[in-house]
């Protein structure tokens, strides 16, 4: 793994000159196997390999950045994106707050995220899961008419970060997650359910449970009709609750914040969320499967507690965001790739989990809405207003048992009520690919939009 | 400058005899088909944030995708070394994915190339960085003299370059020289009741004359006003009622409420309500809509796919009657027909599929203004924002980003933004009045984990009903 930080080491020793430079490399191995009736539909290898960098130079009225990526880690291509880095430095604004991370002295966590059997397994046993998966989904029930796609995917992805201020880290994950999307049909109508699992290695994947996911959510949505409009309180299931709180979280992004566009802003102290409500984001958490060693500007990831019983604490913070709020980064920068340049971001988000299950959650709640899957997240939800509107499917909550399932509905309210209006957090934490885990939720006062 | 201002000239990304070694290689171990994809993109973006040039960037991509076909099944592999050996690697591991070996070395002969060459007249490496700061900063000047609760002004530019090549073992071979070009404004106004949002966006398969200072200025004063106007916004009205979708906006809605569900692969597999309906009356006889990938200019235009079958014009529904899919070219080549030109791939890292391109409405006879003042009462849609589907159900949402409530044939007041939500078949039923005042908007389309460009346009028009998913009963 070393190699890579070795790499950039020589990288940023010929690059050095009156500029700061911080050089970021990736590397990465993919598999991909989609199986259909029974074979191979589409496999897919590949190994990929980028460099981004930043050059910074110091002004009088402030520091300037200039960035250049190239897909390749070919000698030219590094020179050409060098050369491009230091043409774009000349066009931005000086200013007092950009500057490079300094080395913190935080000390990184001890994470093993890497498992050797992602490369080791052999091709064969992948392409297995893919199509066990598949046969396993078609014959589990006899009302499923299609799989869509059941797919088994791969990684292993290392980086490095090196500048001239003295930061130098590297670090590396590995990954596998089965996936599988059934049809359902009743002869008239049909629905779709959505399985998956998730580890660092195939070995930790669970075939059966992703199956069983697909096959049941599929199943239970048949027969859905579209409700009449009411006001109620709405569970939302681990995996809708995740995708909750990750748009809570880009809203706690101190960038968001310092740049007017966040409706958290100058609320610190504030009881923003219901008591139940304690939202952490720890990357040094390895139960995330986007946990991480050290942030996208090279720093100690660490353990941010965001809103602690409903109060908000505080917020997530690159270099500069932090310098502009007249704070310290707290090594939560996140990149989105070789051509990303850093920002802040939440990167494993938990809540701390409640002390009901599903069904007293449901068996509390009375009546309501239970929501399964969400769509039109990225239409419906503005982060800056709070404004919160998205299509889901789900089934009516009935004096606390599970009832007929519902579909072509909206819920809506506004982030800013929603956090104030969560009346319980489930015990039953579900860890998910994606910046956020997620347990079962619910919600009072949500407007859902039927006929 | 990264690459050149060059639009044409690159089409030697690898020599054509060695594509021919290339694709051989490719069946050596059997498979009845194979394709090399080569592709060279140069990327650059500019931020403005808060009067601040926050960062220049560029970029550069360039490598190959190589397909090989055996039976049902598709082996991919990509390198971004273009050297014959680093193609001949990934020609291997493409066809790694043959089960068992024997089909001896295939001479492949290819046609002579068909080079397209770019329509852009500025190319965005000939452009100074100085003049692109420029127009950043006057579309900022701008959407802050709309008002003084505009808080906030972020102001973004970017551009590509993509040349590619592609060649396959049935003898195609073709390049293409795609530029393309957007900028983007968002606003945040801040009044008692909170922030809100404004967005407007320019984007073509154009060079930098796309952005004229005047176009620059009204993307700006557009984003600014909607921001303003929002700041009364009421909540938006939960349940059913009219929407009237003003001219470019509502495009939105047919690509997700039937385009995605009109794509061959969705077809193939029966995922779509739209299977096995050709002939069928599938919508109001008011529509009419056409896949265009030949609309100049547009977003989702495009000279030849990533397959290297020319845009086409395609009429999906007409008067209301399903007349066709859309088609890539390994889904067609099965069925024995032509591809449809809808066969695109986000890179050169990744396989082609069905895509839609420029999707289009054609325009009604009705007025306009005479639609609005023909509701009593409903919602009036001038922006929308993104939208979601599940092909297999039909049903789909789309999020509108500026709307305004119709009272007694009036638009009326702002509304909070919100999703609506349908299902296919029976919103496109409910299209009751089309007017004359057709225009198309750019949007990224996301499928399968792949973006790429699309346009999608319509003029002025009614559904007689359609769940708006707000908060006020």
């Amino acid at each position: 793994m070393s190699d890579l930080l070795e790499q950039a080491d020589r990288i940023l020793e010929s690059a050095k000159g009156s500029d700061q430079i911080e050089i970021y490399l990736s590397r990465g191995v993919d598999t991909e196997v989609r199986a259909y009736e029974g074979e191979i539909e589409q496999l897919s290898t590949a190994a990929s390999a980028g460099i981004g960098i930043r050059v910074l130079r110091d002004g009088e009225s402030g520091a300037k950045v200039g960035t250049a990526w190239a897909g390749s880690l070919d000698p030219s291509a590094i020179e050409d994106a060098l050369r491009e880095a230091r043409d774009n430095v000349r066009f931005a604004t000086e200013d007092e707050f950009v500057a490079f991370a300094l080395p913190d002295g935080v000390t990184p966590a001890t994470l093993t995220l890497t498992d050797r059997s992602v490369t080791t397994t052999p091709l064969d046993d992948k392409i297995a899961m893919a199509i066990d998966l598949e046969r396993i989904v078609r014959s589990g029930d006899p009302r499923i008419r299609q799989v869509e796609s059941a797919d088994y995917s791969d990684y292993v992805a290392e980086a490095a970060i090196v500048s001239t201020l003295g930061v130098r880290a590297t670090y590396a994950r590995s990954g596998a997650y089965v996936s599988v999307e059934a049809i359902a049909s009743d002869g008239t109508n049909d629905q779709t359910g959505w399985g998956l699992s998730a580890g660092r290695a195939p070995g930790e994947l669970d075939i059966d449970k992703a199956a069983h996911d697909a096959l049941s959510r599929a199943t239970r949505m048949l027969g859905a009709v579209k409700p009449a409009s009411m006001k109620c309180t709405a569970v939302f299931d681990p995996r809708s609750a995740a995708t909750l709180l990750a748009i809570i979280g880009g809203s706690l992004s101190g960038e968001a914040v310092v740049r007017g566009r966040s409706f958290f802003a100058n609320r610190i102290g504030e009881d923003v969320a219901a008591t139940s409500f304690t939202l952490v984001d720890d990357p040094t958490d390895p139960r995330h499967f986007s946990a991480s060693v050290f942030d996208g500007e090279g720093l100690a990831c660490r353990k941010n507690v965001m809103i602690e019983n409903g109060q908000l604490k505080s917020f997530v913070y690159d270099t500069v965001s932090a310098r502009r709020a007249g704070t310290s980064s707290t090594g939560s920068a996140v990149r989105g790739g070789i051509a990303g340049s850093p920002s802040a971001g939440c990167r494993a988000l938990h809540l701390l989990p409640g002390e009901l299950t599903q069904a007293e959650i449901f068996e509390r709640v009375g009546n309501g809405v239970f929501v399964v899957s969400l769509t039109g997240v990225h239409s419906g939800v503005n982060p800056v207003s709070g404004d919160f509107s998205v299509g889901i499917t789900g089934l009516m909550i009935r004096d606390g048992q599970l009832c007929e399932p519902v579909r072509e509905i909206t819920v809506a309210s506004t982030l800013q009520r929603m956090l104030l209006d969560i009346s319980y957090v489930g015990a039953d934490v579900e860890w998910l690919p994606g910046s956020a885990a997620g347990q079962s939720l619910a919600i009072e006062g949500i407007s859902v939009s039927g006929s | 400058m990264y690459g050149t201002g060059t639009l044409s000239g690159m089409s030697n990304l690898v020599e054509q005899d060695v594509l021919q070694r290339v694709l051989g290689a490719a069946l050596e171990r059997g498979g009845e088909f194979a394709e090399v994809f080569v592709e060279d993109r140069t990327t650059s973006s500019a931020m403005l944030d808060q009067r601040r040039v926050e960062e220049l960037s560029s970029g550069r991509d360039r490598g190959a995708g190589i397909r090989v076909v055996f039976g049902e099944t598709t082996g991919f592999a990509h390198t971004a070394d273009l050297s014959e050996r680093g193609l001949l690697a990934a020609a291997q591991a493409a066809a790694a994915v043959a089960r068992e070996g024997g089909g001896g070395v295939r001479e492949i002969k290819l046609s002579d190339l068909v080079d397209y060459p770019s329509r852009a007249t500025t190319a965005p490496g000939d452009v100074a960085k100085a003049s692109k700061i420029e127009l950043l900063l006057h579309a900022d000047d701008v959407a802050r003299s709309e008002g003084a609760s505009i808080t906030q002004v972020q102001v973004a530019l970017g551009d590509s370059t993509r040349h590619f090549v592609v060649a396959n073992s049935d003898g195609v071979y073709a390049a293409d020289h795609q530029v393309r070009t957007r900028f983007n404004v968002s606003c945040v106004a801040t009044g008692d009741g909170g922030m809100q949002t404004g967005y407007r966006p320019i984007a073509g398969t154009r060079g930098f004359e796309l952005l004229t200072p005047d176009a620059v200025g009204e993307a700006a004063r557009g984003a600014a006003h909607q921001a303003i106007t929002k700041l009364d916004a009421r909540p938006a009205p939960s349940g059913e009622l009219p929407v009237v979708l003003a001219g470019g906006s509502g495009g939105i809605l047919f690509h997700e409420a039937c385009g995605h569900g009109l794509e061959a692969d969705a077809i193939m597999k029966q995922a779509s309500v739209y299977a096995g309906k050709v002939g069928q009356l599938v919508a109001s006889p008011l529509v009419t809509l056409v896949d265009d990938g030949t609309v100049a200019g547009e977003w989702g235009y495009l000279a030849v796919d990533d397959e290297g079958r020319p845009g086409s014009r395609n009429v999906l529904i007409e008067n209301g009657i399903l007349t066709d899919y859309m088609w890539d070219y390994l889904r067609a080549r099965k069925e024995g027909r032509h591809s449809s030109g809808n066969g695109r791939r986000q890179s050169y890292q990744h396989l082609p599929m069905v895509r839609m391109t420029n999707t289009y409405l054609l325009e009604g006879e009705s007025d306009a203004d005479e639609i609005v003042a023909q509701t009593p009462l409903g919602v009036y849609v001038a922006q929308l924002g993104g939208g979601q589907v599940n092909t297999a159900t039909g049903d789909f949402v789309f999020g509108m980003t500026a709307a305004f409530l119709i009272e007694n044939g009036k638009i009326t007041a702002p509304l909070r933004d919100c999703n609506l939500i349908g299902n296919g078949p029976d919103v496109l039923a409910r299209v009751d009045a089309v007017a004359t005042d057709f225009s198309m908007m750019p949007g990224t389309c996301g499928k399968d984990g792949q973006s790429v460009p699309v346009g999608c346009g319509q003029a002025t028009m009614r559904l007689s009903g359609m769940t708006i998913g707000g908060t006020a009963s």
